[in-house]
């Protein structure tokens, strides 16, 4: 396989799965609202943090309420929008069509079409449920389509590892913001101390939505839903398929398919160390978020040795 | 309303499908009935059935434009072109013995040169051509063929025959979307396919597969062929990446491609792997800047060494455009005598050569009833339609061909035939070419039909996709 179409095949898997997680990270916190007492703030600005586009938005925008971070994540020209994140899966698609399913392609083509048609109208808040999970499904039919008609050879493991890759970078960047601040007024001492539990405990249940993690956690932790615990099972657990600790160890599996795998190889093993020797309890009262820092520091030199030993060098 | 036949009228232009008001030709009558049978509104849901095919299928081309580049839906007719299977065999003959005399042809413009010794073509129209490569003098492609892939378009004129008005031989475009209206035309019109004994097309990448398998210079069972494109932003980078797919080659970039030690590898995540032939759809001159253009990004430096040195196949050979010339076209029913001993089966549209003395002041007494054609741009561009032409431009063709009459040729303008498209309201009348593929490495084939390109302005004569031009799916019918 040529190494620019495998680091086309990759982003593409990559851009669907951020497009997926996107669309569900808007439709869950927008419902998330609905469950917080009336005047409570929402920190909106965390879901732009969770993109890592902050300065963009602040460049464009004064206020971070609703209204703008929803423009700003679902229409703008910048690199996180759901659009441009479309856009962008569909134009790796075209440059590796002659690789993958034809259907994909097709039905990658009516996504985008549909999404540009409608996402300025699923801006507001009537439409936009309807409007997201219609995206969410269709990324979803796409990657069955794939699973179901592709050979397990290059191209679709380089469509696992993007994908695999894109999971592991998403869990620890939610974790990352919902444990911080996402619930400003709460998290600063409120009028009614007492009463914070119940809406910690809505944070951390949409936290797993977010994630299509709430079924799963409820069936395999047991626990009702509390910090540590989701915190443990979106980075430890090892049957989740969104959990960091999975991701990861499908991409060491499917490395091994690959040629010159041994560089890459190391570095996913060194990660995964680091995850299950985190101890989230103790992290959890001290030092979470520069351990979180540090997890992603080592998810980007993934991508920067498999980058290293399969793509073509830029010059 | 339905289709109504009686008041369909071609304006005195030969039409494919209506003889006269209210009756079709005898290989059309099925469809003329079929369509007729259809309610107004059935026959516009079709239509947007296969508007919706095509944007579903992302089936589009690139305009460039000053806004920058953009993707446009391929605009498509749903009514099928008809063509009886008879006249068709007969024209599929001519263009392949047409494309076996074009590489006799080149083969001996950059071997022997024995036409020019035998005083058939003048010598100096052919080297200073600007599609003359003069790198490539001296080598001998495997089995004589430069033009592996050719695309000639036809038109048919007032007298219903065909007529062939020029050879594309550099990098023909258009076969993907011959293929793709027909898979637009089967999602809408199944019940069609049914009735009628129509020939398939889709057996063409197999074949264009074969043909380029055939010139390998590693006898293996399977050769590396790629498909070598300028990119994404090109226009025709749908097509590159359609035939890879269907011919499950590599679709590579100039990037993905080095030489080493003359030969031609490509970067794959195993490290470097050979290529044996390369279907290179880019220019000639930015094939490898280091013989060529120096500037070309697309290209790769050595490239044109490993194939002088047999290394690699390159189709269409480089140099291969020498004979896609307007003005060597003129001599092409010639070349078919000279080289094959045979009687040119497709007749050429009547040109005069304005670096003839005597043809020349026919040209320039006549310019407001010709076509003026220079002698090597493609897709329209650069052409004076001399009916249609204001004075100022007629007094400015005239004063170009008489500065540059090597660069000129006129022909008289053909009334192009006319076939019947689904408007808004009515079936109305349009001018058409069709574009055939021609393939020739150890044996030759025609597709069954080609490309048919549809001027959709109302009298007008430009089919080209970047200038307003439609097309439609063409259907070779058997009784």
């Amino acid at each position: 396989m040529l190494s620019r179409v495998a680091e086309r095949i990759y982003w593409q898997a990559r851009y669907l799965e951020r497009a997926e997680n996107t669309a569900r990270l808007l439709n869950v916190f927008s419902t998330l609202l609905l469950d917080l007492p009336s005047g409570t703030k929402l920190g909106w600005r965390s879901l732009v943090e969770i993109t890592g586009t902050d300065q963009a938005f602040d460049a464009k925008y004064k206020q971070a309420n609703e209204r703008n971070v929803m423009r700003f994540l679902m229409l703008d020209n910048n690199g996180s929008s759901l659009l441009n994140t479309l856009a962008s899966t569909r134009e790796n698609a075209r440059t590796t069509r002659e690789i993958m399913p034809l259907e994909a392609f097709e039905q990658i083509n009516n996504l985008c079409h549909y999404a540009a048609d409608n996402a300025a109208a699923g801006v507001s808040g009537g439409h936009r449920h309807r409007f997201l999970e219609e995206i969410i499904s269709s990324c979803q039919e796409i990657s069955g389509l794939m699973a179901g008609s592709m050979s397990r050879g290059a191209a679709y493991s380089f469509v696992r590892i993007g994908r695999s890759l894109e999971r592991a970078d998403m869990a620890t960047r939610i974790i990352d913001v919902g444990s911080g601040n996402l619930l400003p007024d709460l998290s600063s001492g409120m009028d009614f101390p007492e009463s914070r539990e119940p809406y910690e405990n809505t944070l951390w249940m949409n936290i797993l939505r977010s994630l299509t993690a709430y079924q799963m956690y409820r069936q395999h932790v047991k626990h009702r839903v509390n910090g540590e615990d989701v915190v443990k099972f979106l980075l430890q657990d090892d049957d989740f398929p969104r959990a960091a600790t999975h991701a990861l160890t499908t991409i060491s599996h499917v490395l091994r398919k690959l040629p010159k795998n041994t560089q890459v190889a190391k570095q996913v093993d060194k990660t995964l160390r680091i995850i299950q020797k985190g101890d989230i309890s103790k992290l959890l009262n001290d030092g979470l978020f520069q351990y979180l820092d540090n997890l992603q520091v080592e998810i980007a030199s993934i991508h920067h040795t498999i980058a290293d030993t399969w793509f073509l060098p830029h010059k | 309303m339905r289709v109504n036949w009686k008041t369909y009228n071609s304006g005195g232009f030969f039409d494919e499908i209506i003889s006269s008001p209210g009756y079709a030709r005898k290989p059309a009558r099925r469809l003329t009935s079929y369509l007729r049978s259809l309610t107004h509104d059935e026959l516009q849901e079709k239509k947007r059935a296969a508007e919706l095919a095509i944007k579903t299928m992302g089936i589009s081309f690139t305009v460039y434009s000053d806004a920058g580049n953009i993707d446009r839906e391929w605009p498509f007719d749903i009514i099928p072109r008809i063509i009886a299977e008879k006249e068709w065999d007969h024209t599929s003959l001519g263009l392949q013995q047409r494309l076996r005399a074009l590489n006799c042809f080149i083969n001996d413009c950059y071997n022997d040169q024995k036409i020019f010794k035998d005083k058939l073509i003048p010598k100096e129209l052919v080297v200073n051509s600007t599609n003359f490569r003069k790198q490539c003098m001296g080598i001998n492609p495997r089995f004589g063929v430069w033009a592996h892939i050719c695309g000639s378009d036809l038109i048919k004129g007032g007298d219903g025959q065909f007529y062939v008005l020029e050879d594309n031989l550099r990098v023909p475009s258009g076969v993907s979307y011959m293929l793709e209206n027909r898979r637009v035309t089967k999602r809408v019109f199944p019940e069609l396919f049914q009735n009628h004994k129509i020939r398939p097309i889709t057996e063409y990448p197999a074949q264009l597969f074969d043909t380029l398998a055939a010139i390998s210079p590693r006898r293996s069972d399977y050769p590396e062929v790629v498909v070598l494109t300028p990119g994404v932003y090109n226009s025709a980078y749908f097509e590159h990446s359609f035939l890879a797919q269907r011919m499950g080659a590599e679709l590579v970039e100039g990037g993905d491609l080095v030489v080493e030690k003359d030969k031609v590898f490509m970067r794959t995540i195993d490290g470097l792997s050979q290529v044996d032939v390369i279907y290179r759809r880019i220019d000639d001159l930015f094939l490898d800047p280091a013989v060529f253009r120096k500037d070309s990004t697309l290209g790769v430096p050595g490239l044109f060494k490993s194939w002088v040195k047999g290394n690699v196949a390159l189709a269409n050979a480089p140099g291969a455009g020498v004979a896609d010339d307007k003005i060597i076209y003129t001599y092409v029913p010639q070349m078919i005598k000279y080289y094959l001993g045979e009687d040119p089966l497709l007749p050429n549209v009547e040109s005069f050569l304005c670096i003839d003395k005597v043809q020349r002041q026919h040209v320039l007494q006549n310019l407001d009833k010709l076509v003026i054609k220079p002698a090597n741009e493609s897709g329209g561009y650069g052409m004076l339609i001399g009916p249609q032409a204001s004075k100022r431009e007629l007094a400015d063709f005239a004063n170009r061909i008489k500065s540059d009459p090597r660069n000129y040729m006129a022909q008289p303008l053909i009334s192009l035939s006319t076939v019947p498209i689904l408007g808004d309201r009515i079936v109305e009348p349009r001018h058409v070419d069709l574009r055939p593929f021609i393939l020739q490495a150890d044996k030759t084939y025609v597709t069954a039909g080609g490309l048919t390109r549809v001027a959709m302005v109302k009298g007008s004569y430009i089919v080209n996709s970047s200038q307003g031009g439609g097309s439609k799916d063409t259907w070779i019918v058997g009784d």
